[in-house]
């Protein structure tokens, strides 16, 4: 079902490749054509096998059956140097770097320009890389250290390593996770020039838009098994959305209408110097609010210092009418306050430690009747909640990494409702997990209001926030710049004051 | 996890009874009841600092002045005693010494955010120096006759000294604490992931902080055991002994970035450490050789882990890049913070 060839040889071509872990079939016969010039999306929910592709091409897996095509030659990569040294490069989401060195020697790092003497030659490398940042349009200054660029201009360092590196085929795995809408414009404007060059980029991405916005066309996986391959034209979301899992999914924000009840989580003038300042709202039983606004708005500073895991300067919370002491997580979850927090792996799990044991960590004394821990306790608390939550799981005392995303993702939300709060705070409770996911957790989001609940979500994905929330705050530069009913809020409302042209809340 | 663990555990186990029929089989006098009491003497006190440190590692942290704290406190009771002082009162001055060098290294380490590594090095010198201070280079002999035999005699009838039980005793409430309750499990939820833990509710600080002033209280008990052991009050008392309780500890499988280890896993490492050294010094080994021996043991624990798991890397790819299968102390710090592999941890698609 591959769309017809017609621009000649593929630079890079995946044939029928299969790939297995022990037992797990990771990939089963697929089949993905790269052309030069193209940019080709690969999409799939978490556990399809994108990551698997990934890594054949970059040389970090080699396929049990099947064959890797390099301009029609079959090439078999035996270490992703190989795979570099033929043109091949692989742009993480978070990218690796050497924070103390400067740009131009991250970006010449392992092929510096030599001078006679085999003495690195660092005008030339400092010219060069200046060139390359100006061909790729984006203003970094090369002898700056890297340490303190944002996940943006690292990423634009990893796109000049392959440029300097020659690279014809350029994966990017979920480059845009971390991205701002801005920062995502100036990439895809990055990756279009690429292509425009004669490279053949495979672009990876859990947000459907984006790859309408980029791509030429999608290779779509299932259960680690070729679905099709479609120009993006002549492909609509929904169905997208069908061939990504197997299903309809009828309604990706499955928002109840509730009753909303009294206020439950009062904020009023909360300030941190140079962060945000005079944060001033309220969250009702039974409503979810949405906070959006731009990455680095101060979103996650202020609800970080709401459950008090942060410091702040002045302001108050209350909670169910009783006041809240600054910096006291724990008095926090006492009163009924939860954060899932954004960064997953670092501050919702600790993935080194057992399902169970995570989801009883915000919970230990519950589970410790006159002081001991009981294992028992522990595991019946993450049964109940796995069950809940349909948590997909070999064993209770796996470590977290064994899980997927989406799942990693329900243990936190477990672990988080398991102390049963009163307010439920959720920062970006669906980054970086696929659609199947998403929706349950939307599905949970809207139940969990409807129960009485009071939800605060923050979302960069504004699809989200428009399909969930009851009522809409924008931050912008540490200051809340407007807040929208449902009936208000729209992309282009909320935009406008995510952007600093909001009057006032 | 678990299983692993226990595998490692195990193998000091099997390394235990490997030494104790070696010695019994070559050494004569070695499986005397004698003999067997004055081996479990002798490591009496790396056993309390190694109690001490267990927890303090759990966190990823580390407390190298244990042995100078032990020093001190030996100082002061002999000044103490030298002064006149009844042996009954210097006891809680002593605990209490032990404790407010414990938290002095605590208000470093964790109100001022110092490197805990840097921090007792430091307090490692100032506290010997300290000892050096308060007694000078003098000897205090002649402790009381009744309390002498805590820490030389045994229980009646058996072989076990009554110190022996006393490290017993509060090893069994270590491993209470660190296996069975809120807190133990907090110290593992720390030492693998601070962040997560500090999100959790958990009062990373204050745990910390109640951490090295147990350590520091551990200390002064052993300061005790110590001086009345040798019936000497020295500032040099327990020189160096901070490496070898780190040895034991890390040995026993505990890993050094924290999270990982198990109070059974230092027990048996503690025994096999001490009924090695006993074989042998019955069998004139020099103190040298001993040191080198307890080295080589050390840089071994070490090592095993990471072989087995470069082994099964080669073997299945997929398996071992799954974090946390590993034996312990497979997750080596990354100097520069940035260079790990890329292909860390299996955050999607792994199936």
């Amino acid at each position: 079902m591959a769309a017809p060839e017609h621009t000649g040889v593929p630079l890079l071509e995946l044939r029928d490749v299969t790939k297995s872990f022990q037992a797990v079939r990771a990939l089963r016969g697929v089949s993905l054509a790269l052309r030069a010039g193209e940019v080709h999306a690969l999409a799939g929910e978490n556990g399809a096998g994108k990551s698997t592709v990934v890594r054949i091409i970059g040389g970090e897996h080699q396929p049990d059956s099947g064959e890797v095509l390099l301009d029609g030659e079959p090439v078999r990569f035996s270490s992703p140097r190989e795979a570099q040294q033929r043109g091949v490069a692989v742009i993480h989401q978070e990218p690796i770097q050497f924070p103390d060195l400067s740009v131009a020697e991250n970006v010449f790092m392992g092929r510096q320009p030599l001078r006679p003497g085999r003495r690195i030659d660092r005008r030339a490398m400092h010219r060069r890389a200046s060139e390359v940042f100006e061909q790729l349009g984006v203003p970094i200054d090369p002898a700056r250290q890297t340490r303190g660029l944002s996940i943006a201009d690292q990423q634009i360092i990893e796109i000049a390593k392959a440029l300097v590196a020659d690279a014809r085929i350029i994966v990017m795995d979920e480059p845009t996770a971390a991205l701002s809408a801005v920062e995502a414009e100036r990439l895809f404007r990055v990756a279009r020039g690429l292509a425009e060059r004669g490279a053949a980029l495979l672009f990876i991405s859990h947000r459907l838009d984006e790859m309408y916005a980029l791509c030429d066309r999608v290779t779509v996986l299932r259960d680690g098994s070729f679905v099709v391959t479609e120009r993006m034209d002549d492909i609509d979301n929904d169905t997208l959305v069908r061939r990504m899992v197997g299903r309809s999914v009828e309604q990706l924000f499955p928002k109840r209408d509730t009753e909303v009840g009294d206020e439950v989580l009062v904020v009023d003038g909360l300030t941190r110097a140079g962060v945000y300042r005079d944060i001033s709202f309220s969250v009702r039983r039974g409503e979810i609010v949405g906070l959006a606004g731009l990455v680095g708005s101060g979103r996650s500073e202020v609800v970080r210092a709401v459950f008090g895991v942060d410091d702040r300067d002045s302001g108050t919370v209350t909670v169910n009418g009783k006041p809240l002491p600054k910096s006291k997580p724990r008095t926090a979850i006492e009163q009924g306050i939860a954060l899932v927090p954004e960064d997953r792996r670092e501050q919702g799990l600790v993935l080194e430690l057992s399902i169970e044991r995570n989801a009883s960590l915000a919970r230990l004394k519950q589970v410790s009747p006159g002081g001991l821990t009981r294992q028992s306790r522990e595991r019946e608390l993450a049964r109940t909640w796995g069950e809940r939550l349909s948590l997909k799981f070999g064993s209770l005392s796996d470590p977290a990494a064994t899980l997927s995303g989406g799942n990693q993702q329900k243990v936190v939300l477990g672990k988080w409702l398991a102390t049963e709060p009163s307010v439920l705070i959720v920062d970006e409770p669906t980054r970086g997990i696929d659609i199947g996911a998403k929706v349950e957790v939307h599905a949970l989001l809207s139940d969990l209001a409807a129960e009485g609940m009071a939800v605060l979500l923050i979302s960069s994905e504004l699809p989200e926030v428009l399909g969930m929330a009851d009522r809409v705050l924008v931050m912008h530069e540490g200051r809340i710049t407007a807040e929208l009913s449902r009936d208000e809020a729209t992309e282009e409302s909320v935009m406008y004051a995510a952007t600093g042209n909001g009057s006032a809340a | 996890m678990r299983e692993k663990l226990l595998r490692w555990e195990s193998v000091l186990l099997l390394l235990c009874i490997f030494v104790f029929v070696w010695g019994s089989a070559s050494t004569p006098g070695f499986a005397e009841t004698d003999n067997i009491s004055f081996l479990l003497l002798d490591y009496t006190e790396v056993a309390l600092l190694a109690l001490a440190l267990l927890p303090i590692i759990l966190t990823g942290e580390i407390d190298l002045s244990v042995a100078s704290i032990l020093g001190f406190c030996s100082a002061l009771t002999g000044v103490l005693w030298d002064a006149g002082m009844s042996f009954e009162s210097i006891v809680p001055i002593v605990l209490v010494a032990g404790a407010v060098l414990g938290s002095l290294n605590a208000t470093l380490i964790v109100r001022f955010a110092l490197p805990a590594l840097a921090v007792t090095i430091g307090t490692l010198g100032l506290y010997r120096g300290l000892a050096y201070v308060v007694l000078g280079d003098g000897a205090v002999t002649g402790f009381p006759d009744v309390y002498r035999p805590i820490a030389t005699e045994e229980i009646p009838g058996t072989f076990l000294p009554y110190a022996t039980l006393v490290v017993l005793l509060l090893g069994v409430l270590v491993a209470v604490v660190v296996h069975y309750t809120p807190v133990g499990r907090s110290l593992y939820a720390i030492g693998l992931g601070e962040q997560t833990a500090r999100f959790s509710g958990i009062r990373v600080q204050r745990i910390k902080f109640v951490l090295y002033i147990v350590s520091g209280i551990l200390c002064a008990i052993a300061s005790l055991v110590y001086t009345l052991r040798y019936n000497s009050a020295r500032a040099d008392n327990a020189n160096g002994m901070e490496l070898i309780a780190v040895a034991a500890v890390l040995l026993g499988g505990v890993s050094i970035f924290g999270g990982r280890g198990t109070v059974v896993g230092v027990a048996s490492a503690l025994l096999l450490m001490a009924g090695l050294r006993n074989v042998l010094f019955l069998n004139d080994v020099t103190n040298e050789i001993q040191n080198v021996i307890n080295g080589l043991l050390l840089i071994i624990s070490v090592l095993v882990p990471v072989v087995a798991n470069l082994v099964r890397r080669r073997r299945t790819p997929a398996a071992a890049a799954i974090p946390g299968s590993p034996p312990p102390q497979e997750t080596l710090p990354d100097p520069v913070g940035a260079t790990a592999a890329p292909h860390g941890t299996p955050e999607e698609d792994q199936r």
